[in-house]
């Protein structure tokens, strides 16, 4: 098999038998699996508004399953993308709340605060990796949960309560347009920023002198020493860049879908989504599209499975995200059954 | 006649390849049994296969006579086989005990390991068989020569008679080279056989009894030594006629384009590793450097091309001062770099044949313009390269990894020629290829000689390093010990300078007690 | 408060909190010294704390005193069973074990709540244990002066446990030949494997040693601090544990202090208010102490330490 293909048909089988999995625990646990996929289906695409919301759930995870594949194609694993995106969320409401500008200023300036406050949280695993040699993983968990005490503490400073008040309406991604039509949802003008952001990133990487550079650093660093290139700087800008995205994608929360920040008792669960999003996308910009659109989609189209006459826990959902992961991730498993397969057939 | 071991018609394939094909091995009791070929040819897969690592596809293997299925290491070790690793098998935080017990602990009543009993049994066969060794030491802190006794001495700890010594000499001093081979006849006194797996024909015609040359997985020829020469092994090696000396021109130097005065560098732990050295290359010769593993060659490369910092010393290319600049300043001023380590250093093997070609040229002109890389250029390069210096590849967008190691080193090499560079370093540029790949390497590197460019070449080969260079500079701890021309020398006198033995005959073994202590000391 | 009573209250706080961060930072050790990463500690906690409580709701009217003991071994199990999704997945199926963990965490998260709402009804939280981890006096020990009342009065068995199972765990780890082995290939598998270790099952039995003791951690948390079960209530730990580990550099002592410290820093959080000084002292910076000293430790600002070599690399035989 090509690696082309292989890379197209493990995620697919992955999520093929990611829900059959799930079918079968829902099965177990006593619930209807085809009443509990139906409403799924129907959580997603029921009517605009649940379309409308779909799409505004896969905003923020097109987001931070880029964050993680930009940075895993540059040999990097941040893991970080929760607490870049904390900051992200945090400073943009901030700034939403704090000026009184025009539109066309305010709005990009909280979404590029919302970016450098995730790209200054990158920075420090970056810089501890090019100048230490520190290991980025360890580095991003401490400070995922750094991120949340922190935020949280300047959040009752701010607010004198858990919550902030609303950001201005010139920092809002609110579209009039997009809440008529999907029956006042709350999806929001991010997707764009979203789409866009990923053009970008794939532009980066494959066409650019400096994605040559950041992936090559990936896959070798001793090669790009070698070949003159500048490691410790590299390893650097892959990771703002990535905390960068990060932090787009708290902006997205924080201006689109809630318009406030709130104190937190346990992580967002976006970036940690994320980093499911960028292993089904193969870390592809391209396919991290894919993924956070079949993710985000089964994340909100889980709430609908509570109701009657399913009744089934929305958390159901996680379960089968994980399984789908364990799936894509264990590649070596279809290779092994492949292998297995064509040897007994062999023998026929 | 009592054979020890008979690997009879053994087949291991891997996917398509076939790495072993009903090879036929037998040892006899007491002898030392060479096992030549080329690398790839199937020698360590064979061993493999004996050792309990791989599982053959066919054939059958007696110990004793006795027919034997080893499914593991651990079978192996039962039936007295013990493998002499060529990359030391080694935890770098255990100490000498807990390497050689490991798997095998003798214990105190509650369980817990008995290190002492342990250490003095290491300790009697330490004496018995000559194996020096500290049985405290951390493994990290010894050097090559008392790692290669640890492994030898786990597998007596295990009770083998039967020994495989892979590729042992590869990073060995002519000293320890010398101490092994007084090591392996004395095993045999003491009633071991010894399978040896080499491709050094010196080695076999040296200490072997008899020899089985593989090539291609398949088993040629067993020879008894007596009664064969290197040419006859060498061409069965091969598979045709070898010839040993590199036909070339009469060298013609002109002017110095590399001068390297009064260097000093450190190792990545921080102690000097080139010390105080001198050195020059000029247009239109070949400079060989010979030397022993680890006397400051690394380190001397990497100074001069930028990778490492230099601590003092100048380096002069071309008449301008390169110490201490950037890598790519270096490079642009005028050098090409082949380096010791293909895939660690020279090469993204994830990245394709053209990706590779351009690894130093990608930022300019014509192969990117404002920072957007020109892939249709790139790859017209690329594969213009590709017919030049005869790559196989299946296309340029290929990963390197995809390629065998010969043509992964061609990709190196065409790259690095082709900027035409003044002086070109090559690190040990044959390592690990066949016969014909290091004939056309030797060629490449002769022709750019010949085109009035200045060849650094850096060898633990001795062979190479006498066939190619015009100039030979011994380098020992550090410093150039002396430069000897090629014709006027020999292998004896060359060894004895790399072990740091500088004309004085009289203080011969007053230096080698010095050579060892440092090596101690390391 | 009198100065033996104010140390003896921090003490007793601090190895209060300290006791679920040793247990599951031992199996940190166990895990990682066998070459296998298991940042999925914060979901086996989960699944610890999860099973405890449960386990000790429904088994209370069978085992009545000796519940939570029951409980915790029950969770010790489910622990190890639910962890060994990781060895399949990462040293079987050669996944990223980084990868393998965090799906373990979105499991152990969705899974956890999942069972939780189909047992009540669809509440999200479930209701209080009625039996929880007690406070007793160690006999003899507790008349010594001072230090009896410091150390041995009015205290939880499961924080002494916790102490005596980091000594076991080093006495394993570096004095018995299963330690040796299992250090062995964390180090250098390949070398291992020729001196007959089996490496897979090693990093199997390194796994579910984590897996069994990241239960034990979850259920005594569970059942001595917020006796109930909801999403919020292993927020952190299994993660903090994972830096104690660090911190402590791989050993089980060294660990074992880090979470005595990283106990106190959390208890003083709780119990900060009523120490002076300490309660001037704003809570942000005591909650986020034990990240950033981690990220100073793996930055070598606290000495050097250094990972076992063959961490979250797959051993696939005939590779160097």
């Amino acid at each position: 098999m090509s690696k082309r293909w292989t890379s197209i048909l493990i995620p697919v089988l992955a999520v093929i038998l990611g829900l059959l999995v799930g079918a079968v625990i829902i099965a177990i646990s006593g619930y209807n699996p085809i009443v509990g996929y139906t409403q799924l289906w129907e959580g997603i695409f029921g009517d605009s508004y649940v379309i409308g919301e779909s799409i505004r759930q896969i905003t923020p995870y097109v987001l931070a399953g880029l964050a993680v594949a930009f940075a895993f194609k540059t040999g990097l694993f941040n893991i970080g993308v929760e607490g870049q995106l904390i900051v992200g969320w945090f400073a943009a409401v901030y700034v939403g709340i704090s000026f009184d500008l025009p539109a066309y200023i305010h709005l990009p300036l909280a979404i590029l605060a919302a970016g450098l406050a995730g790209a200054f949280w990158a920075f420090i695993p970056g810089i501890l990796k090019a100048k230490l040699g520190v290991n980025e993983v360890v580095v991003t968990i401490m400070l995922n949960y750094t991120a949340l005490h922190v935020t949280n503490a300047l959040i009752r400073s701010i607010a004198k309560g858990d919550t902030t008040e609303q950001i201005a309406q010139t920092a809002s991604l609110r579209i009039p347009f997009f809440e008529e039509i999907t029956q006042y949802s709350r999806l929001h003008g991010g997707i764009f920023i979203a789409i866009l952001t990923v053009i970008i990133i794939w532009f980066i990487l494959e066409k650019t002198t400096l994605g040559y550079e950041l992936k090559a650093a990936g896959f070798s660093q001793d090669a790009s020493k070698y070949a003159g290139m500048n490691v410790p700087r590299n390893i650097v800008i892959s990771m703002v860049i990535s905390g960068f995205i990060a932090g787009l994608a708290g902006a997205m929360e924080g201006l689109g879908t809630f318009e406030y920040v709130s104190t937190k008792t346990a992580m967002t669960g976006i970036g940690f989504d994320g980093i499911a999003v960028a292993v089904l996308g193969g870390n592809n910009p391209i396919g991290v599209v894919f993924g956070a659109i079949l993710f985000g989609a089964l994340k909100y189209g889980s709430l609908n499975m509570p109701n009657p006459p399913a009744q089934i826990p929305e958390e159901m959902i996680s379960v089968i995200i994980a399984v789908i992961i364990f799936f894509v991730a264990s590649g070596y498993l279809f290779q092994w059954l492949y292998e297995k397969f064509s040897k007994k057939k062999g023998v026929k | 006649m009592d054979y020890v071991i008979e690997m009879l018609n053994i087949t291991k394939v891997f996917g398509n390849f076939v790495a072993n094909d009903n090879i036929t091995l037998q040892l006899k009791k007491g002898e030392i049994h060479a096992l030549l070929g080329e690398n790839g040819a199937g020698k360590s897969t064979l061993m493999n296969v004996l050792f309990g690592l791989y599982q053959p596809d066919g054939g059958e293997i007696r110990v004793k006579g006795k027919s034997v299925k080893i499914t593991d290491p651990n079978v192996a070790n039962d039936l007295g086989i013990g493998m002499v690793h060529q990359h030391f098998m080694l935890v770098d935080t255990f100490t000498v005990t807990e390497n050689i017990i490991l798997g095998k602990e003798p214990k105190h009543g509650a369980g817990t390991i008995d290190i002492k009993s342990a250490a003095e049994e290491i300790t009697r066969l330490s004496e018995l068989y000559g194996l020096e060794v500290d049985p405290y030491a951390v493994v990290a802190d010894i050097s090559v020569g008392m790692q290669q006794r640890v492994e030898i001495l786990k597998t007596l700890y295990r009770g083998a008679d039967i020994l495989i010594f892979d590729e042992p000499t590869a990073s060995l001093t002519p000293q320890e080279i010398m101490e092994l081979i007084d090591i392996m006849k004395k095993l045999i006194s003491e009633g071991k056989s010894i399978i040896l797996i080499t491709h050094k024909l010196k080695e076999i015609m040296e200490v072997a009894d008899r020899v089985t040359v593989i090539r291609r997985g398949k088993a040629i020829k067993t020879l008894n030594v007596a009664e064969t020469n290197p040419t006859e092994l060498a061409s069965l090696m091969v598979g045709r006629d070898v010839v040993f000396k590199t036909e070339k021109k009469p060298a013609n130097p002109k002017e110095e384009v590399l001068k390297v005065e009064n260097l000093v560098v450190k190792d990545y732990r921080g102690v000097d590793k080139v010390k105080n050295l001198n050195l020059s290359v000029r247009r239109g010769e070949i400079l060989g450097i010979a030397g022993v593993d680890g006397n400051g060659q690394t380190e001397l490369i990497e100074a001069i091309t930028g990778l490492r910092r230099v601590e003092s010393g100048n380096i002069t290319l071309v008449g301008k001062d390169i110490t201490n600049l950037k890598p790519r300043k270096i490079t642009e001023t005028g050098l090409g770099h082949i380096p010791q380590d293909r895939h660690r250093h020279g090469l993204v093997l994830n990245f394709s044949v053209g990706e590779n070609f351009v690894l130093q040229s990608y930022y300019h002109e014509p192969f990117s313009k404002i920072g957007v890389l020109q892939n249709r250029e790139i790859y017209n390069y690329a594969n213009k390269l590709i017919e030049e210096y005869d790559v196989r590849t299946q296309s340029a967008y290929e990963p390197a990894r995809a390629l065998s190691g010969g043509n992964q080193q061609k990709v190196i090499i065409g790259r690095e020629i082709d900027r035409d560079p003044d002086l070109l370093i090559a690190a040990q540029p044959t390592r690990g290829l066949d016969v014909g790949a290091i004939e056309f390497i030797h060629k490449r590197l002769i022709e750019q000689r010949d085109n009035g460019k200045a060849v650094l070449l850096v060898s633990f080969e001795l062979d190479e390093v006498m066939n190619v260079s015009d100039r030979i500079a011994v380098i020992f701890d550090g410093q150039i010990l002396d430069i000897v021309n090629p014709k006027e020398t020999n292998e004896q006198e060359l060894g004895l300078l790399m072990a740091g033995h500088k004309v004085d005959k009289d203080n011969h073994q007053q230096m080698l007690d010095q050579a060892v202590k440092k090596e101690g000391e390391e | 408060m009198s100065l033996t009573d104010t140390i003896a209250f921090i003490f007793y706080n601090a190895i209060f909190y300290a006791a679920p961060l040793i247990f599951t930072g031992l199996g940190a050790v166990f895990t990682e010294r066998s070459g296998v990463t298991n940042i999925g500690l914060e979901g086996v906690m989960q699944i610890g704390a999860f099973t405890g409580i449960i386990s000790n709701l429904f088994l209370h009217d069978i085992f009545g005193g000796a519940t939570v003991f029951v409980s915790i071994m029950i969770a010790m199990i489910v622990g190890s069973l639910f962890s060994s999704l990781l060895a399949i997945s990462s040293v079987t199926f050669r996944s990223d074990q980084i990868i393998a963990g965090t799906a373990l965490n979105m499991l152990a998260a969705g899974a956890t709540i999942f069972l939780v709402k189909k047992l009540f009804e669809g509440k999200g939280q479930t209701p209080m244990v009625k039996d929880a981890i007690t406070r007793f006096d160690i006999p003899v020990l507790e008349n010594i002066p001072v230090i009896g009342k410091i150390f041995f009065q009015n205290v939880y068995l499961t924080s002494y446990l916790a102490i005596l199972a980091a000594i076991v765990g080093w006495v394993i780890l570096f004095k018995t030949p299963f330690g040796l082995r299992l250090r062995s290939v964390g180090e250098h598998p390949t070398a291992a494997d020729t001196m007959g270790i089996k490496v897979n099952r090693m990093r199997y039995i390194g796994v579910m040693i984590s897996g069994a003791l990241g239960g034990i951690g979850g259920a005594i948390y569970a059942q001595s601090i917020t006796l109930d079960y909801s999403h919020a209530t292993i927020s952190g730990q299994g993660f903090m544990a994972i830096a104690a580990m660090i911190f402590g550099k791989w050993n089980p002592l060294g660990m074992m202090g880090a979470a005595i410290f990283f106990g106190f820093a959390q208890s003083l959080s709780t119990i900060g208010p009523s120490i002076p000084f300490i309660k001037d002292i704003p809570t942000v910076y005591l909650y986020i102490l034990p990240y950033v000293l981690t990220i100073l430790a793996v930055a070598g600002f606290i000495g050097k330490s250094v990972a076992p070599k063959a961490l979250n690399t797959p051993y696939i035989k005939g590779s160097r």
